[in-house]
């Protein structure tokens, strides 16, 4: 019985530091696909002809000692694998031609699989040629940490600190905004005066020759002023066109 | 050397990465060597390293030209701590991103499906490492964002310009004649048959 028993507890440690293997390798395995190719090559078989049954098997086997929630991609892979199994043992004719094989998909992402893993032996190899050298580096100031614990200094010294950095510091420079009026009134007069003499006039004829920017601005003011009391019509032929403005008195409108 | 290949000398010392051509033409340019042409002027400084012997090299790489120590010195300047080679990749990472290299620009999903595992934290990382960037939002559903690899890329993998990566044609496997239980169209990183990325 003893014996028994102790061969029991034997057997349980072996599968402990057994399935602690497991993970450590799987562990460097990145993904399930890597995994599978690793059977493949392992079994030396051909990737065109997969025994799936044996393959899944021992797919299963590999993975049955992860943790659930760490082997999800895993698992999804061994139930692509059962499933092909099954749609393998699924009777068909003799002679059939347009047989496809159930394993088709599977071959096509091993391979496709298998070239991701080329690129990366280049890369690999690209990658240690680059750190295998050292390029001109920025200087790295070493940043001193300021020791842990409560400053030893008094009043006046922090004063005359802020004051010393407050001196130096230059004065930030301010734009300064120019307040310039804008003339809508003085606009209003030129514009009547105009519509007093002609009844139509163009945008450039009420602007003043080189105008500056706030007597543009004073001279669409007065026109939307004046075209709200009545006193003329604005028309835009088309976007960005100059104004064409007619004259529109209250008295002729009525 | 002639003014020219010095002015150039300057210019790649003085630069912590690679200095694109474009910059380096217009400093050309502007110095207005009549003689000497860009292209000649790096020739004479990369043999003026070569054939003199020093412990650096000139190297064209990422569209653009660097500075580098040469290999046999990357050992004495590691122990004495003047500077440490980057970290490896993981297998997961390089995968990735060569998924990334071939299929730019590439969303998430379509990575998943080709390593057939979840991609996030691996985008996340190798986004942190400045080696891939967002390049866009992808049609369908969700507007998947799409990733692309960045210059930095091509510099710590010692390429000049994507192309420099081998055709998926010249990959080994691509060579095996495809038997019966396969697929009919030949497998290719790039499932539309395309050329990969090579200008030639």
């Amino acid at each position: 019985m003893d014996d028994v028993r102790a061969g029991i507890a034997d057997l349980g440690v072996a599968q402990t530091a057994t399935s602690e293997v497991f993970v450590v390798e799987l562990a460097e395995f990145s993904g399930p696909l890597d995994l599978l190719l690793s059977l493949i090559r392992d079994e030396q078989i051909d990737i065109y002809d997969i025994p799936i049954a044996r393959i899944a098997e021992q797919f299963l086997a590999r993975i049955s000692t992860l943790k659930l929630d760490e082997a999800a991609d895993y698992l999804e892979m061994a139930a692509r694998l059962v499933r092909i199994k099954a749609q393998m043992l699924l009777p068909r004719r003799e002679g059939e031609d347009v047989w496809e094989d159930p394993r088709a998909e599977l071959v096509r992402r091993l391979l496709e699989y298998q070239q991701v893993r080329e690129v990366v032996d280049v890369l690999e190899r690209r990658s240690e040629e680059r750190r295998g050298r050292f390029a001109r580096a920025y200087s790295q100031q070493t940043i001193q940490l300021p020791v842990a614990g409560p400053l030893r200094i008094s009043l006046p010294e922090l004063l005359s600190a802020v004051d010393r950095v407050l001196r130096l510091a230059r004065k930030p420079h301010v734009h300064d905004v120019v307040p310039r009026a804008l003339d809508v009134d003085g606009a209003i007069g030129i514009v009547r005066a105009l519509l007093a003499i002609r009844s139509h006039a163009q945008w450039k004829d009420v602007l003043p020759r080189n105008a500056e920017p706030w007597e543009v601005l004073s001279v669409l003011l007065a026109l939307l002023e004046l075209a709200k009391r009545g006193e003329l019509r604005l028309a835009q032929p088309r976007a960005f066109a100059a104004f064409e403005i007619t004259r529109d008195s209250p008295s002729e409108a009525a | 050397m002639t003014p020219l290949a010095k002015l150039l000398e300057a210019a790649l010392f003085a630069s912590a990465v690679p200095v694109p051509v474009d910059a380096l033409r217009a400093m050309a340019t502007h110095a207005d060597d009549g003689e000497t042409t860009l292209e000649s002027a790096l020739e004479e400084l990369r043999s003026h390293y070569d054939i003199d012997g020093h412990g650096v090299e000139l190297i064209e790489v990422a569209g653009g030209w660097q500075i580098l120590t040469r290999p046999e010195y990357t050992e004495a300047i590691e122990r004495a701590q003047l500077a440490a080679r980057p970290q490896r990749l993981s297998a997961a990472a390089l995968e990735t991103l060569a998924i990334i290299a071939y299929r730019q620009p590439i969303g998430r999903a379509e990575i998943e499906e080709i390593r057939g595992v979840g991609a996030g934290a691996i985008l996340k990382s190798l986004h942190e490492r400045g080696l891939i960037d967002i390049t866009g939002r992808g049609e369908g559903l969700g507007r998947p964002l799409l990733y692309g690899t960045t210059p930095s890329f091509l510099e710590q993998f010692a390429l000049r310009h994507l192309e420099e990566l081998p055709r998926a044609d010249e990959l080994a496997i691509a060579l095996r004649a495809p038997r019966q239980a396969t697929p009919t169209s030949a497998p290719a990183i790039k499932d539309n048959g395309e050329a990969p990325p090579r200008a030639d």
